[in-house]
């Protein structure tokens, strides 16, 4: 229990920080590395309290893809370097900062006093939850909710999935002039009569190609 | 203190959130810190669908949880599609100078 309670603390610890850090930081390669230190260590927590199947999954797919695709896209823009301060504005003399800080701090209070003053329920959705039992392991109780009563909901995410591919081949689509493409409307819509022509080829002398 | 409760997970969750707000209203400079501080408040509100989950000893939170992930990733791929594109024809993406809206 002891064990259980210090590693809370020292991975959230690690998590708030690194959060911090990832606003704070001028250089925003910096900051994808702590967004990455940030998935680890909520990964961390996931897998003490017992939901291992969505840390690991948070491993990969945060790490291994979106921050790796951050990471992508700051070297391909060339702006890992911000000069001056990160929070400093030309235009209105930084008189946003105390009001955004202040609304930030009203929001921090409000999910505070939530928390503080609220008990739930105990037989909170007692007819429609699905308890998780101790026999299996947790990637398998969520398989065999996954792909039986959730399996529409699984589907319209794949569509998503797609959709979002789709949309960002379409928007950094770029068409170049001057380059040698395959077209395969033409390829496929040939017809025999364009494309085989026959000919009376007299003897000895060929028939002429280019003509 | 010593034993951790479901309000421990909802603090840290309520603290990295508001962390990705401050991140978002405070940002002069960079576009893609501001899609990273859209992340960790995905990120929060997944920590708090597991943390009931567990708690009140339901799955569905964690099913939940996994649709997040997918559309957060989604919104990621487009959002950064979308710099990408503005920074080809802009050549800049601070946010200072993103006025063509007018906002």
């Amino acid at each position: 229990m002891i064990a259980h309670s210090v590693f809370f603390y020292i991975f959230s610890l690690i998590a708030i920080i690194s959060a911090v850090m990832v606003t704070v930081s001028k250089n925003t390669v910096h900051s994808v590395f702590f967004l990455i230190l940030d998935f680890i260590s909520i990964s961390c927590l996931f897998i003490m309290i017992g939901a291992e199947f969505l840390g690991m999954i948070m491993l990969i797919v945060y790490v291994g893809a979106v921050a790796v695709l951050f990471l992508f896209v700051v070297m391909m823009l060339n702006v890992a370097e911000q000069k001056g301060q990160w929070f400093s504005s030309r235009w209105d003399g930084g008189t946003h900062i105390p009001v955004g800080l202040l609304v930030s701090l009203i929001i921090f209070f409000e999910l505070i006093i939530v928390i503080g003053g609220w008990k739930y329920k105990p037989d909170l959705l007692n007819s429609l939850s699905i308890n998780i039992s101790t026999e299996v392991t947790n990637t398998r109780s969520i398989g065999n909710v996954l792909y039986t009563d959730y399996i529409l909901l699984f589907q319209i995410s794949g569509m998503i999935l797609l959709v979002a591919m789709i949309g960002a081949i379409v928007l950094t689509y770029r068409e170049r002039a001057g380059v040698k493409r395959q077209s395969y409307i033409k390829q496929i819509s040939r017809e025999r009569d364009e494309g085989v022509d026959l000919v009376e080829a007299e003897r000895n002398k060929g028939v002429k190609i280019d003509a | 203190m010593l034993s951790i409760g479901l309000g421990h997970y909802l603090t840290l969750a309520a603290i990295i959130f508001t962390i990705g707000v401050v991140g978002i209203f405070l940002n002069r400079k960079n576009v893609i810190v501001i899609l990273m501080s859209i992340e960790l408040i995905l990120l929060a509100v997944n920590i708090n669908l597991v943390a009931f989950s567990i708690f009140i000893n339901d799955l569905s939170g964690q099913i939940f949880t996994l649709f997040i992930l997918t559309v957060a990733a989604a919104e990621a791929a487009i959002g950064l599609a979308i710099i990408v594109v503005y920074f080809r024809n802009s050549d800049t993406i601070r946010v200072e100078e993103i006025k063509n809206l007018k906002g």
